[in-house]
């Protein structure tokens, strides 16, 4: 069953999304830790690091685009999801710091100790278990979408309200993760994390394996989407995003499919979240700020909502863009060029620089195969004459 | 109750009222098995809120709904309602847009409606047939692979009227079915829901006269929101009180 559902979605295209992310994984870190530095085809470490960050970044616009682009619900929240995963993975990362702490506490790691605690809290139990960190970054930004997504849905909240609402859900986690009460370091965050399995997280090897993991999860991500977009639930999903209302008058429960691909959504945010935190070294309350889930909306937007393609090169081209221009002088200006950039695509590029693309290289069937202005009626009338 | 049981659908002092707007004042109906009906009023009359109130969307205030015997359809919603077997079709033509012909009917099509159920589903043999003939009664095979949003306005009425067919309802609910269509559009529609009615029972809200008068069916007149008089065409047109209000305006 699993297996018809995963060959159905992997067409000509599928195959060459998947072994170019692939091939991207493998070759930039073997070219970063074989070549030397003085070569011409050096991938220098801190390159693999951005790169597999934008990686991070495409799975989260992956995840925006498989709940907007193909079902109609606009997350404003959805850095949310992203950064549960990554606390999830920076637990983990803190638990195995040990005793190598600035406290050398072999238990609690260092905020807590400021904070004169004397025992882990309970929530924090079984994060010095790598498996246990996993399931967990899958796990909780799971729980929290289906919760959020049963009330939400049931009570059939749309549109634009849905939005607010999600915006709201973050903007609540961000105050909360702030205070330090919470336990997971307040307004610092975990970060100075040592190990990962075992591994130095700062060696260029660890490093490759971890651009190659982001890949790796990008291309899973892109496949299951294809496979969910192939699948009939795929051709529901469009139905509920087209006309809502028609599709709960055939039979189908609207709210149910809502909660399935918000939930499948929210954890593919989650495990981009995990990956990110090791390559960038840090997770703090800002990765849930209502700015962060609106710029992953934006990538969206700017590769082509409703393709899946569209996110990946969105959220990849909107980064560049953002690293270049915030390393020049006219950094203060990004945020200015952001919101002229979603204006511009809205106004020009309604379907993002992917489906315009689509649109000019497929031969226009609208217009040159455009439907004759007879009715079906009239048309059989006019061949029943011919015969 | 006893009127209910040998009825596929029965409407008993059905009230629904917006904001102090009574649209249905206490509304009886009953529609028999394999009856066809055709539903007149004025606008305001109180005709897709009735609608609505059969189809789950809006719950009376006050008043029963059965089908087919004993099923309180006013416990249940729309996607319920729709899976027991009424199919609906829209006053605007609604298809999904950026799906082709065959898709369409394909998600209309009776059968898996659960979200796993449809993640996991293959196309079977049978539906594959089933699609096919819906296409030739609708006369729509040839346009299968159409994104339906490329459909005239007139083969968009009849693709809904297919997704109906492929819902395999015992009652059909359809408003206006040929507004905005062309004479010899018209009289074909006629002709189909002639022919589907030998099966199911249909109920039609329409304004057009000539075409209430093809389909040559009992009628039931509307008025602020309850019935105003039932009979044949030729017997209502003659009620005073219809004239009045309605046909004499």
């Amino acid at each position: 069953m699993i297996t018809a559902f995963i060959f159905r979605a992997l067409d000509k295209k599928t195959w060459a999304v998947l072994i170019i992310l692939l091939a991207v994984g493998i070759i930039l870190p073997v070219l970063s830790i074989v070549t030397d530095p003085s070569s011409a085809f050096h991938v220098p470490t801190y390159l693999i690091a951005l790169l597999g960050k934008y990686l991070c970044y495409a799975l989260l616009a992956l995840a925006v685009d498989l709940v907007w682009g193909y079902c109609g619900i606009l997350s404003l929240g959805h850095a949310a999801f992203f950064a549960l995963g990554g606390y999830a993975m920076g637990m983990y990362l803190m638990r195995q710091i040990g005793a190598r702490g600035v406290y050398a506490n072999p238990i609690l790691p260092d905020f807590m100790v400021f904070l004169n605690w004397t025992e882990l809290p309970w929530f924090w139990y079984g994060f010095n278990h790598f498996w246990f960190a996993m399931i967990m970054v899958l796990a909780v930004p799971g729980l929290l979408a289906f919760v959020f997504g049963w009330f939400a849905f049931r009570s059939r909240v749309t549109g634009v309200y849905l939005s607010i609402i999600t915006q709201a859900m973050t903007y609540a986690l961000l105050l909360a993760f702030f205070r330090n009460d919470m336990g997971f370091g307040g307004n610092n965050g975990l970060t100075d994390f040592k190990d990962i399995l075992g591994f130095n997280i700062q060696a260029p090897e660890t490093r490759g394996v971890l651009f190659f993991c982001s890949a790796l999860a990008l291309a899973l991500g892109f496949l299951i989407c294809r496979a969910v977009i192939a699948s009939k639930f795929g051709k529901v999903l469009i139905a509920v995003r087209d006309a809502e209302s028609r599709t709960r008058f055939i039979g189908y429960r609207v709210e149910g499919y809502k909660l399935v691909v918000f939930v499948l959504s929210a954890m593919m945010a989650g495990v981009a979240g995990a990956l990110y935190v090791p390559q960038i070294g840090i997770i703090n309350p800002g990765e849930f700020a209502p700015a962060n889930s609106i710029e992953a909306v934006i990538w969206v937007a700017v590769g082509g909502r409703g393709t899946l393609i569209g996110p990946i090169v969105g959220a990849l081209l909107v980064n560049f863009g953002k690293t270049w221009f915030t390393s020049g002088m006219l950094a203060e200006y990004w945020l200015f060029v952001l919101g002229a950039l979603f204006i511009a695509v809205t106004l020009f590029l309604p379907k993002g620089v992917v489906g315009a693309i689509l649109a000019r290289t497929q031969k226009k069937p609208d217009e040159s195969k455009a439907p004759p202005a007879v009715s079906p009626i009239q048309a059989s009338q006019a061949a029943e004459e011919g015969a | 109750m006893e009127k209910a049981k040998n009825s596929l659908l029965y409407l008993d002092g059905v009230s629904v009222s917006f904001d102090g707007f009574k649209a249905l004042r206490s509304l009886s109906m009953v529609i028999e098995p394999g009856e066809m009906r055709a539903i007149i009023g004025p606008n305001g009359a109180g005709k897709t809120t009735m609608m609505d109130v059969i189809t789950g969307k809006t719950k009376p205030d006050e008043g029963d709904v059965y089908f087919a015997g004993n099923t309180d359809l006013t416990r249940m919603d729309e996607a319920s309602i729709a899976s027991l077997g009424i199919g609906r079709k829209f006053q605007k033509p609604t298809v999904f847009e950026s799906h082709t012909v065959w898709d369409n009917i394909d998600l209309a099509l009776a059968g898996v409606r659960k979200p796993f159920a449809t993640l996991f589903h293959r196309t079977t043999k049978r539906e594959i047939d089933r699609i096919d003939e819906i296409l030739a009664t609708i006369r729509l095979g040839d346009k299968r692979n159409w994104l339906a949003a490329n459909l005239s306005h007139g083969q968009k009425q009849w693709l809904e009227i297919g997704m109906l067919l492929a819902q395999e309802p015992q009652l059909l609910l359809v408003d206006e079915p040929v507004a905005g269509m062309t004479d010899a559009e018209t009289v074909q529609t006629a002709i189909l829901l002639k022919e589907i009615a030998k099966t199911k029972s249909v109920i039609v809200v329409e304004h057009d006269m000539s075409f209430v008068r093809d389909l040559d069916v009992k009628v039931t007149v509307l008025h602020q929101g309850s019935v105003l008089s039932e009979g044949t065409l030729d017997a209502v047109s003659a009620d005073p009180t219809v004239i009045e209000v309605y046909l004499g305006r």
